[in-house]
């Protein structure tokens, strides 16, 4: 980080995005483990 | 917050996942699985998923506290200056935060959905490998290996405990075989990049003890582990699928361990050797495990 240029707000826009995609994706299958993880349990 | 630090580039994820080490984290989730698989009883295959997530999950965060704390270790050697941290790519206060919070979530969420032995076995793990060998071993004795070799040991006997719920004398012995197949895997690799650990000042055993000694403790742990990994079978534990095959596997291993410990490098040697040892260690492993569930599945 010893660039001093600053970044690309476009840069910054889609790591972002990236980053907030993968996280809802992760989230997303987390309550779908949770659900499984339920009926199992119940079996 | 202010316009510049606004500005700062946030972390791609893909940074994040490679703090996890994705690498070591493929020879984990399969010797967990084998574990799993080679138990005597049988869990729900859900159940069964998110106890190996569980396993991958706190070996990926006790990765990131790992290079969390060796960042400035990192940064001095050629093989790990390009991670995340030493990179500047990262703020170490997310990468410590990041492995935290999986540590944290992956023991919580093995204790409540497959129990809570499995659970504590797992956290011993992580402490084992993010404090025990990271923090108080490898900086300060060239036995940081042998005894941080615990910590990668821990995946199958978490499987086995995971399906059972119990320990018994099998999953203590899988502990044991990787525990001695450690040592010569880690310390071959040290051989050939002796100047790399010696630059930034980590006691790893060629450093301090010298290239011969070391050749001959590698030299050592393959001729334990040749009959370690025979004792499955002989105790009943597995069939001969696996028994033959832990021989022939051994017995190149040990072939090629003797090769490096017999020889002595000289100026410009290209240390193959001391590679094809190297490599050979992470196939024997996986071969290993493999022949475990081969011969669990053919008996079932």
């Amino acid at each position: 980080m010893t660039d001093n240029t600053p970044p690309d707000p476009n840069d910054i826009a889609r790591i972002r995005r990236s980053r907030n995609n993968v996280v809802g994706l992760l989230l997303a299958a987390f309550v779908v483990l949770v659900f499984f993880i339920s009926i199992a349990k119940m079996g | 917050m202010t316009q510049a630090a606004s500005l700062h580039i946030p972390t791609d994820w893909r940074d994040f996942l490679a703090l996890t080490k994705p690498r070591v984290m493929s020879l984990v989730i399969f010797t967990g699985i084998c574990g799993l698989i080679a138990a005597p009883e049988r869990i729900h295959p859900v159940l069964a998923f998110t106890a190996i997530l569980c396993i991958a999950v706190g070996a990926g965060g006790a990765a990131a506290l790992n290079q969390w704390w060796e960042a400035d270790l990192d940064a001095g050697m050629r093989r790990t200056s390009a991670r995340p941290l030493p990179a500047g790519r990262m703020n170490p206060d997310d990468a410590r935060d990041f492995g935290v919070g999986l540590c944290a979530g992956s023991v919580l969420l093995m204790g409540l959905a497959i129990g809570w032995l499995a659970a504590v076995i797992l956290a011993i793990s992580i402490v084992y490998y993010a404090v025990v060998y990271t923090i108080w071993l490898k900086p300060r004795t060239p036995q940081n290996i042998v005894i941080g070799g615990g910590a990668g040991a821990f995946p199958p006997l978490i499987g086995w405990v995971a399906a059972t719920g119990e320990i018994t004398t099998m999953p203590v012995l899988l502990f044991a075989i990787i525990f001695f197949w450690t040592p010569p895997h880690f310390w071959a690799l040290a051989l050939f990049v002796k100047s790399e650990y010696a630059k930034v000042g980590i006691p790893m055993m060629p450093v301090v003890a010298g290239e011969r000694s070391t050749r001959r403790q590698i030299l050592a742990y393959a001729a334990l582990l040749l009959p370690l990994s025979m004792a499955p079978w002989w105790i009943g534990g597995t069939g001969a699928v696996y028994g033959l095959s832990a021989l022939a596997l051994s017995l190149v291993f040990l072939g090629l361990a003797a090769r490096v410990g017999l020889r002595v490098s000289y100026e410009g040697d290209t240390m193959k050797p001391e590679k094809q040892l190297f490599a050979w260690s992470i196939i024997y492993l996986f071969a290993l495990f493999a022949a475990l569930v081969a011969d669990r599945l053919i008996v079932a």
